[in-house]
C-alpha cells in the first residue's frame, strides 16, 4: 500500500512537473517584486485619499486620516501643480529632440576610418556618467560670472575697458543671462543639459540599428537612383523602426523621470519655475515644512497616470510583436 | 551601408570628414575636459575667475588629495560599492530564474506576469517613494546600505526579468526539448543547459545594472539621512555644499564618481550596448 501511494504521488509531480516548475523558478522574483514595487504601487494610490505625515502613534497605528479626493481638489487649484505639468509638457516634448539628433550623430559616426571605434565609444560617454555631475557641469557652463555662456555672452555684447590705473571694467551692451535663476530659461537650460546624455543614448541605439541595415536594399536603392534624404526616409528609417521605438520609448520615460537633474541644478526654483512632477512630489512629500505623504502621494498618482498611458502603449505593442512571434 | 562609406567619396571629403571628427568630438565632450581641466586647477585660478581657460598651475595630486583627506569621500565609494554590488548579484539571478520560466514554460501567466515585471521597470519612482520609505522605518532598512541595495535589487529584478526573458526565449528550443525527453529535472535543465547559455547576458545586465545603481541619486535621498550610508553621488552634493565655489574639489570629487561606471564601460563595451538595446535591435 505504502508504495503504492508513493507511486501515485510522484506520477502526480511528473504528470504536474511543467505546471508547477515554472512557479518555483518565478516565486522569489515574484515576491521580492510585489513587496517593493506592486504592492507601494497600490498603498500609494490608496494613501492620496489620506492625510498622514508619515507618524505613528503609541500603538504602532498609522496616524493618517481619510479625506477623500481632499488632496486632488487642493491640487486643481494648486499654481505650483499647474507649473510643474507645464514643465512636464516642455521637458516631454524638447526630449524628443533626442531621438532625431541621435540619429543625425549616428550617421554622422557610421564610418568606417581608422580609429573610428574609439570616436565611437567617446560619444557614448555622456550616457554613462551620473546625471548629478552632468548637472553640475552644466551650472558652471551657464554660471553669469564665470560660465562659458557667459563668456561667448560677453564677446558678442560687452567691451571690456581697462582704466589708467589697470582697473578692468566689462560694460555690457545687454547683460549676461543668469539662466538658471530666470524664471523663463531655467526650465529649457536644463532640458539642453539633460538632452546631451539622452542623445548619446539614442546615438547607442542608432548606430547598432545601422550597422544591421540590410547592405542589398540599400543597393538596390541606390540602383534606383535613391540617395540622401530620399534613402533615409525610404529605405534606411522603416528598417531602423525598432531602434526608433526603444529611442522613442526610453526618452519618453527618461523626460517624465527627471528628476536629478533639476535636484542639482535648480532645487525647482526659482519659485518652482522649474519643478516637474516628480520633484515637486519629493518637495511636497519630504521637505523641512513637514512630511505631507498623502498630497505627495496624489502628485504621484497623476504622474503615474501619465506614464501608464504611454507604458500601456509600449505593452500592447510589445504584444503585437509577441503575437506575430508565437 | 549607410551613409555611403567615405572611402569612396572624393579626397577633400575624406580629408575634411577625418579633420571634422576631433573637432565634433571636443565639441561634444567639452564639458567633461571642463571638468577635467578644472579637477587640475589651484585655488588661485578658481578665484580669478578662470574656470574654464588654461590652468595657470597644476594641482592635480593636491587637490585629489584634499577630497580624499578631508572629506568621507572614501566612505562615498566604498558605500557606493556595497550597495551597487549585491544588487547586480541579487536582480541577475532572480531575473535568470525568472526569465527561464517566463520562456520556456507554456501557461497561462505567462505573458501577463512579464508585463507586469516590464511594466513594473518604467513606473515613475514617486509611486514607490511613500511607502517603499515607511516600509524601511517600519523594518528598521532606513539609512542602512542593505535597505538600498534590497530595493534596487528588486525594482532591477524587472529590467533584468525583461532582458533574461527575451534572451532565453531566442535560444534554440530543442535544446531543453530533447533534454526533458532524457528525463533531465527541470532544475539540472537550468543550471546545466541555460545558465552556460546566457552568459552574455548576465554580463551585459551586470554592467548596465551596475552603472544604472551607481548613478542613483533619488533612492539615496529617499532611503538615507546621515553621511554613513550615502553613496557617492549624493555624496558630491553634499560635498557641493562643503566646497562652496571650491569648483577644483569638487570637480575632483564629481570625476572620482564617474570613474568606476566609465571605466565599467570601456571594458565591457559590446555588453553594455547589447544590453542598452533590450537585446532588440541586435
Amino acid at each position: 500500500m505504502q508504495t503504492d501511494i508513493s507511486h501515485t504521488q510522484s506520477s502526480w509531480m511528473s504528470r504536474h512537473k511543467l505546471d508547477i516548475a515554472p512557479f518555483i523558478f518565478l516565486i522569489p522574483a515574484l515576491f521580492f517584486f510585489f513587496i517593493y514595487v506592486v504592492m507601494p504601487i497600490f498603498q500609494s494610490l490608496q494613501l492620496s485619499l489620506y492625510e498622514w505625515n508619515g507618524l505613528y502613534d503609541g500603538d504602532g497605528q498609522s496616524t493618517a486620516s481619510f479625506i477623500g479626493l481632499e488632496n486632488y481638489r487642493n491640487l486643481w487649484i494648486d499654481p505650483n501643480f499647474w507649473i510643474s505639468i507645464k514643465n512636464n509638457l516642455l521637458w516631454l516634448f524638447l526630449y524628443m529632440l533626442a531621438v532625431p539628433v541621435g540619429l543625425l550623430i549616428a550617421i554622422f559616426l557610421n564610418q568606417t576610418v581608422t580609429g573610428i571605434r574609439i570616436y565611437k565609444s567617446l560619444f557614448f560617454f555622456p550616457f554613462v556618467i551620473s546625471q548629478v555631475v552632468v548637472g553640475l557641469i552644466f551650472g558652471w557652463f551657464y554660471n553669469p560670472d564665470f560660465g562659458i555662456v557667459a563668456k561667448v555672452w560677453q564677446f558678442f555684447f560687452c567691451e571690456e575697458t581697462i582704466n589708467f590705473i589697470g582697473n578692468k571694467t566689462v560694460t555690457c551692451a545687454r547683460p549676461v543671462p543668469d539662466i538658471l535663476s530666470s524664471a523663463d530659461y531655467a526650465t529649457y537650460g536644463i532640458i539642453f543639459a539633460g538632452l546631451w546624455p539622452q542623445v548619446a543614448y539614442c546615438v547607442i541605439l542608432y548606430l547598432t540599428g545601422l550597422n544591421n541595415v540590410a547592405a542589398d536594399q540599400i543597393e538596390a536603392g541606390r540602383l534606383d537612383g535613391a540617395k540622401g534624404w530620399k534613402m533615409l526616409w525610404y529605405v534606411v528609417l522603416p528598417q531602423l523602426r525598432p531602434a526608433t521605438f526603444i529611442a522613442v520609448a526610453v526618452t519618453v520615460i527618461g523626460a517624465l523621470r527627471s528628476f536629478d537633474m533639476i535636484a542639482i541644478m535648480t532645487q525647482g526654483g526659482p519659485y518652482g519655475m522649474t519643478n516637474v512632477l516628480s520633484h515637486y512630489m519629493y518637495e511636497v512629500a519630504i521637505s523641512e515644512y513637514g512630511e505631507r505623504y498623502g498630497y505627495g502621494s496624489a502628485v504621484a498618482t497623476v504622474l503615474f497616470s501619465i506614464m501608464m498611458v504611454f507604458i500601456s502603449y509600449f505593452l500592447w505593442r510589445m504584444y503585437q510583436d509577441e503575437r506575430r512571434g508565437a | 551601408m549607410f551613409p555611403r562609406p567615405i572611402e569612396r567619396a572624393s579626397t577633400t571629403t575624406r580629408v575634411a570628414y577625418q579633420s571634422f571628427l576631433p573637432f565634433a568630438l571636443f565639441l561634444w565632450l567639452l564639458p567633461l575636459l571642463a571638468i577635467f581641466l578644472t579637477s587640475m586647477r589651484g585655488a588661485k585660478d578658481i578665484n580669478t575667475g578662470n574656470v574654464f581657460g588654461w590652468p595657470t598651475e597644476f594641482k592635480l595630486i593636491e587637490n585629489y588629495y584634499t577630497v580624499f583627506a578631508q572629506t568621507e569621500a572614501v566612505k562615498y565609494l566604498i558605500n557606493s560599492f556595497m550597495i551597487t554590488l549585491p544588487t547586480v548579484a541579487i536582480s541577475v539571478s532572480l531575473a535568470c530564474l525568472a526569465g527561464y520560466a517566463l520562456a520556456v514554460y507554456r501557461f497561462r501567466l505567462a505573458l501577463p506576469l512579464f508585463f507586469l515585471f516590464v511594466a513594473g521597470n518604467f513606473v515613475p519612482f514617486q509611486i514607490l517613494m511613500v511607502p517603499v520609505r515607511d516600509l524601511s522605518v517600519q523594518t528598521g532598512l532606513y539609512d542602512t546600505i542593505a535597505g538600498q541595495f534590497l530595493f534596487h535589487a528588486a525594482f532591477q529584478t524587472g529590467f533584468c526579468t525583461l532582458f533574461m526573458r527575451n534572451f532565453i526565449k531566442a535560444l534554440p528550443f530543442d535544446l531543453i526539448e530533447s533534454a526533458r525527453v532524457e528525463g533531465v529535472a527541470e532544475w539540472r535543465i537550468f543550471w546545466y543547459i541555460i545558465v552556460p547559455l546566457v552568459r552574455p547576458a548576465i554580463a551585459a545586465l551586470a554592467v548596465l545594472i551596475f552603472t544604472f545603481v551607481w548613478n542613483d541619486f533619488f533612492w539615496a535621498n529617499v532611503l538615507t539621512q546621515g553621511e554613513q550610508v550615502k553613496p557617492i553621488t549624493a555624496g558630491v552634493r553634499a560635498l557641493n555644499g562643503q566646497f562652496i565655489s571650491n569648483w577644483h574639489l569638487v570637480s575632483a570629487a564629481s570625476l572620482l564618481a564617474a570613474v568606476p561606471p566609465v571605466v565599467m564601460f570601456f571594458l565591457m563595451q559590446r555588453h553594455f550596448i547589447a544590453g542598452l538595446t533590450l537585446g532588440a535591435v541586435k
